[in-house]
């Protein structure tokens, strides 16, 4: 019996490569090829109109072979790249979507927007030649932060009237009229600061043309190869057949690179193409800060009205939204947010109301979470005001709100961000929570206070619960290949950028074949190989091309036992296939059988032998002259395709809990024991999905206690650097997390997984929020916070008569 | 992030590397490289000609004698960490280096550059100042010794003159009665500090005779303050500390916070001194009576 895949901890196939130092990433592309190095100007500036740009000092340096400004984009050569970059995802209540010009129009809205491109022949050249650039600006009042854009005194562009990119409201009910009946009430004001992804490879992208096909291939550092192909095509002006788009390995991308085209992704092909060189661009760490995407940042208000037990009968959420500068990606983030706030929990009644605004910044686009850290620290600290003005246990008014497992599937009345309803497939919050308060030891915990304060030690526990939705459509692919070797190859078209997809995949794939693991060997994120994918975010890859390749695993299976059954002369039902090899079920090994490699050589008749095994399908060997060698309904070769497309996403969830220490005179913040309960359906490889998580809660540690954006008045990001953007190290990280799974299968799809890439990250900042306000004795309001936030709002606290939210009862 | 063109010399002998030095004023002597690279690829800084000192012979000892600690201008931060005889005879230096940024850095960042880079950030130039030691530096005109007190002239500026090189610096020794303690606050584990602190305590039976402090990152040049006089007033030593210091706001603290960092820090590392005062005297005692 072939060992089955699926559910175990099987051991990364990429770890060698990688671990190795043999990942093969944009910058490693074409090594010796004479590949020109481009760099791009970017703006100085927050906000200004471009007066004039004299790039004469550079056309005569040596070594320099082409500076564009906006003016050079709007000739024959590429008839469309003069206009905006595309408005990916429209929405009706996006109103005034507005995107950023692949290389800035007579206006620049951010620092870090790109105004000139310079393709030189290396890296040090270009960025010679970008300082001899002058740019003449004309100052426009920079607007930073939602107050100002709010405010709206100033505008970033001048014809979005208040900063306002788009207003949505949803309702369920009438939360307004629940919350004035409610027993009790409390208004919240709650913000969370910008931060990013920052992927440890920045953006890259190589081109290279071959003038004698007139084909263009590009390498991208990107999370959808598909999206990048389709758009440099249209923006090129060429057949889409005349474009490969591939990627290579991925040095991480957290979302920022679903984000496409950047303006780099067009102006390198075209440059390629332009020169008949290939060109690359690799952006260095301080560009990513400031021309990549940020995310995060939004401010709100609740009121929420409640009953004795805590149940919320009415929750009323407002909130802002800074996009940033452009809309390129919509306005899913914000729409995440508002339906996503509400967790594993069914309030009585809801309104949401959001404006996505405009400032001169750096745009955002989704960040790992994507709006659901946001909306978890919204719903999660109201829940935490809740259970203090009631004096309750904080798991109790949590337990008295949660959706049971009976009332599955639940509709929350509301849009979602795949323009889907809203409605939870399966889950079990009380089962969750019951492990989570084990796992913690939430009940042990007033005694370790005791014991901790004895010796002049203040600490605090928290925990947080969230819903993701995973697995938005519309559709992934997959194509298996079965060989005459035997090997199976599978190719599905999303990227990869370091989740074990070759891994994962091909456990999905053995089981559904009947073949060993290691015959199986998976391709992603090459248009070659799969023209049809969407791209890799949203926790999609496992449900969507898991069960696209489980699905087209079975069809290849059907062909294999149709083939096999006719040449052992049994019935097809009869068959099975252990280790690849097929045979009559129970005499596995027995003079009836078959290997897959010869019903692979079957599967195609040759005219033509090129080795001894396919001398068996050449035509005078096999056959029935009287009918064609291919049947009418039929194809040669051993191969199976099947797309997947799911009515809805599917919401996996989870619950964290931390027990922090706070330095009573230093105020630092130290993680003692960190806890997680986790479900997202059935596990492919426990160990990839315990990577996920532990990687998820490193991000969110960062994004918790130590990374934020930190923006001047001016709009110049004073942080754009690794020494003062504060990404954990390892040392900031609780050695030991402690993890337990529970499994409810998700009904939605074959194999009944739901996404985990983005857990771990998700309720970062309310569980920290939780553990440290239970440790000072107030509430935290405002994440990230960092000692000398703390130290300040100790102060605040002690100086100011206590501040008790409003009750009213 | 690529750095503006440079000529780049490597000279074999001291005395190359002076002439080379002092042929040109817009050039910079390279060490261990760790402030200056990536200032270099940032194009913040752009020197004509870069002297890279590290082929020259002799410059990367540590030694220890009676006068105290002497490191070479090329021993990297990790050598003298690692030294036996430095944690013997001047432990302030030790304590110091291990929390000077991370195990990489420590590998090939050199505690002499560190010295005269003159970051009031940094942990080095503090301690060289507080143990009151000094840096001998060389030029085509000859070698000189500049105490530590008239090292720095403001942030990020010594009083070398752009065509000396600094070929070792001295630590004064433990001297007997004296204790050492040091303690910095850090957003992460290596880096700059928020406000760090080291203290030589010197003790006389039971009493103190002697109480410095030298603070990190609360003033543009490495400052020390005399705490011999408010010994035992917390409220004091630290009222005294702060009228020397300038602490500033940043995107990483208050300056409230860090003014409240050198309150907490002080306090801490004089009863730390102190008491690895006690202990050393008690441990030279028992040395005395066996």
């Amino acid at each position: 019996m072939t060992t089955k895949m699926f559910g175990e901890p099987v051991q990364r196939v990429e770890d060698q490569r990688f671990l190795r130092g043999q990942g093969h990433y944009a910058d490693d592309l074409l090594v010796g090829q004479q590949v020109l190095q481009a760099a791009v100007l970017r703006s100085p500036h927050a906000h200004a109109r471009i007066v004039d740009i004299d790039v004469s000092e550079v056309l005569d340096v040596e070594g320099v072979h082409l500076v564009w400004t906006y003016d050079d984009l709007t000739g024959p050569m590429a008839p469309t790249m003069g206009e905006p970059l595309p408005l990916l995802i429209p929405h009706p209540q996006l109103t005034h979507g507005r995107t950023q010009y692949a290389l800035a129009k007579d206006e620049v809205n951010y620092v870090g927007e790109a105004i000139a491109f310079v393709v030189a022949d290396d890296r040090y050249l270009a960025e010679d030649a970008v300082g001899r650039i002058r740019v003449t600006y004309d100052f426009l009042p920079p607007v930073v932060g939602i107050p100002a854009a709010r405010a709206a005194e100033h505008l970033v562009h001048d014809d979005v009237p208040g900063n306002v990119a788009a207003r949505l409201e949803q309702a369920n009910g009438d939360a307004r009229a629940a919350i004035a009946a409610a027993p009790h009430t409390l208004s919240l004001d709650l913000e969370v600061e910008r931060s990013a992804s920052t992927p440890l490879e920045g953006r890259g992208t190589v081109a290279r043309w071959d003038p004698d096909t007139a084909r263009l291939t590009v390498w991208t550092s990107t999370q959808t190869s598909t999206g990048v192909r389709a758009a440099v095509a249209a923006k090129l002006g060429m057949d889409l057949g005349q474009v490969e788009v591939v990627t290579p390995d991925v040095g991480g991308g957290f979302g920022v690179k679903i984000n496409h085209p950047w303006p780099e992704e067009l102006l390198v092909p075209l440059a390629a193409r332009t020169l008949r060189r290939p060109v690359k661009f690799i952006e260095d760490r301080r560009e990513h800060f400031v021309s990549a995407a940020h995310e995060r940042g939004q401010v709100h208000h609740v009121e929420v009205g409640y009953d004795d037990d805590g149940r919320v009968l009415g929750l009323d959420v407002q909130f802002w939204h800074d996009n940033g500068a452009y809309t390129p990606y919509g306005i899913v983030l914000p729409i995440i947010t508002s339906t996503q706030l509400l967790g594993p929990y069914k309030p009585g009644a809801y309104r949401v109301v959001f404006e996505s605004l405009y400032t001169n910044t750096v745009m955002c686009t989704p960040y790992r979470g994507a709006g659901r850290p946001q909306g978890c620290f919204v719903m999660e600290r109201t829940m935490d005001a809740i259970a203090a003005a009631l004096g309750k246990d904080r798991l109790e008014v949590r337990s008295a709100n949660f959706i049971q497992p009976d009332e599955f599937p639940y509709d929350h009345g509301l849009i979602f961000q795949d323009g889907r309803q809203l409605e939870y497939d399966s889950g079990d919050y009380p089962a969750s929570l019951a492990k989570l308060r084990e796992l913690i030891g939430w009940d042990e915990f007033p005694a370790f206070r005791e014991e901790m304060a004895r010796e002049g030690r203040r600490v605090g526990i928290g925990l947080a619960c969230y819903v993701e939705g995973t697995g938005v459509g519309p559709y992934e692919g997959a194509h298996v290949h079965i060989e005459t070797s035997g090997k199976v190859k599978i190719a599905t078209g999303l990227t990869t950028q370091g989740q074990g997809h070759a891994t994962a995949f091909a456990q999905i794939a053995a089981d559904a074949l009947g073949v060993p693991f290691e015959s199986v060997e998976v391709v992603t994120g090459d248009t070659r190989r799969m023209p049809y994918a969407v791209g890799t975010f949203a926790s999609r890859a496992a449900v969507m091309s898991g069960s696209a390749i489980h699905l087209a695993a079975l069809r290849a299976r059907e062909k294999v036992l149709r083939i096999a059954a006719e040449a052992l002369e049994a019935a097809e039902d009869d068959l099975e296939i252990v280790d690849g090899v097929i045979s009559v079920k129970g005499t596995p090994g027995g003079t009836a059988s078959i290997d897959l490699g010869t019903v692979a050589v079957l599967s195609n008749p040759l005219r033509y032998a090129f080795d001894e095994a396919s001398k068996a399908a050449t035509q005078f060997t096999v056959g029935d002259p009287g009918k064609p060698p291919v049947a009418e309904d039929d194809e040669p070769g051993l191969e199976g395709k099947d797309f997947y497309s799911p009515d809805r996403s599917t919401f996996a969830n989870g619950m964290h809990a931390v027990i922090v220490e706070t330095d009573p005179d230093t105020a630092e913040i130290t993680i003692l024991k960190y806890a997680v309960v986790h479900d997202c359906g059935r596990l492919i490889n426990p160990m990839i999905v315990e990577g996920q998580i532990l990687g998820g809660i490193a991000q969110g540690v960062g994004g918790a206690l130590y990374e934020r954006m930190a923006y001047d008045e001016s709009g110049q990001l004073v942080n754009a650097s690794f020494m003062d953007f504060l990404m954990p190290y390892v040392t900031e990280i609780p050695a030991h997390i402690d993890i337990d799974h529970l499994e409810t299968p998700s009904p939605l799809n074959p194999l009944g997984i739901k996404g985990a890439g983005e857990a771990g990250v998700i309720p970062s900042a309310a569980v920290f929020a939780s553990a440290i306000s239970d440790a000072e004795g107030f509430a935290i309001t405002a994440m990230p916070i960092s000692p000398s936030e703390l130290f300040g709002l100790r102060r605040t606290h002690a100086s100011a008569e206590p501040v008790e939210t409003k009750e009213r009862s | 992030m690529k750095p503006a063109p440079f000529a780049y010399l490597r000279p074999q002998g001291l005395q190359h590397a002076l002439e080379a030095l002092a042929a040109d004023p817009g050039a910079k002597v390279l060490a261990g490289g760790q402030s200056l690279v990536p200032l270099l690829s940032m194009r913040l800084a752009a020197p004509s000609t870069l002297v890279d000192i590290n082929a020259l012979p002799g410059l990367d000892r540590v030694w220890a004698d009676d006068d105290g600690v002497h490191v070479g201008a090329l021993a990297r931060h990790a050598d003298v960490l690692a030294s036996p005889d430095v944690r013997r005879v001047q432990p302030l230096v030790s304590q110091a280096l291990s929390q000077v940024a991370h195990a990489t850095i420590r590998n090939r960042g050199t505690t002499v550059g560190s010295i005269v880079h003159a970051d009031a950030a940094a942990e080095m130039p503090m301690v060289i100042t507080l143990l009151g030691g000094s840096v001998t530096v060389a030029s085509t005109a000859g070698e000189r010794t500049i105490p530590a007190e008239e090292l720095y002239a403001g942030p990020l500026e010594s009083t070398l003159r752009h065509d000396e090189v600094a070929v070792h610096a001295t630590f004064p020794a433990l001297a007997p009665g004296e204790g050492v303690g040091f303690a910095e606050v850090a957003r992460r584990h290596g880096d700059y500090a928020l406000v760090g602190v080291g203290a030589v305590v010197r003790i006389d039976g039971d009493d103190v005779v002697s109480a410095r402090a030298g603070y990190l990152s609360v003033s543009d040049v490495p400052t020390v303050v005399d705490l011999t006089e408010t010994w035992g007033d917390h409220d004091a030593a630290a009222h005294r500390a702060l009228s020397a210091l300038d602490p500033a706001d940043d995107i990483h603290a208050t300056a409230a916070y860090r003014a409240h960092l050198v309150r907490v820090l002080t306090a801490r590392v004089l009863a730390a001194a102190y008491d690895d005062a006690r202990t050393r005297a008690s441990a030279g005692r028992d040395r005395d009576d066996g």
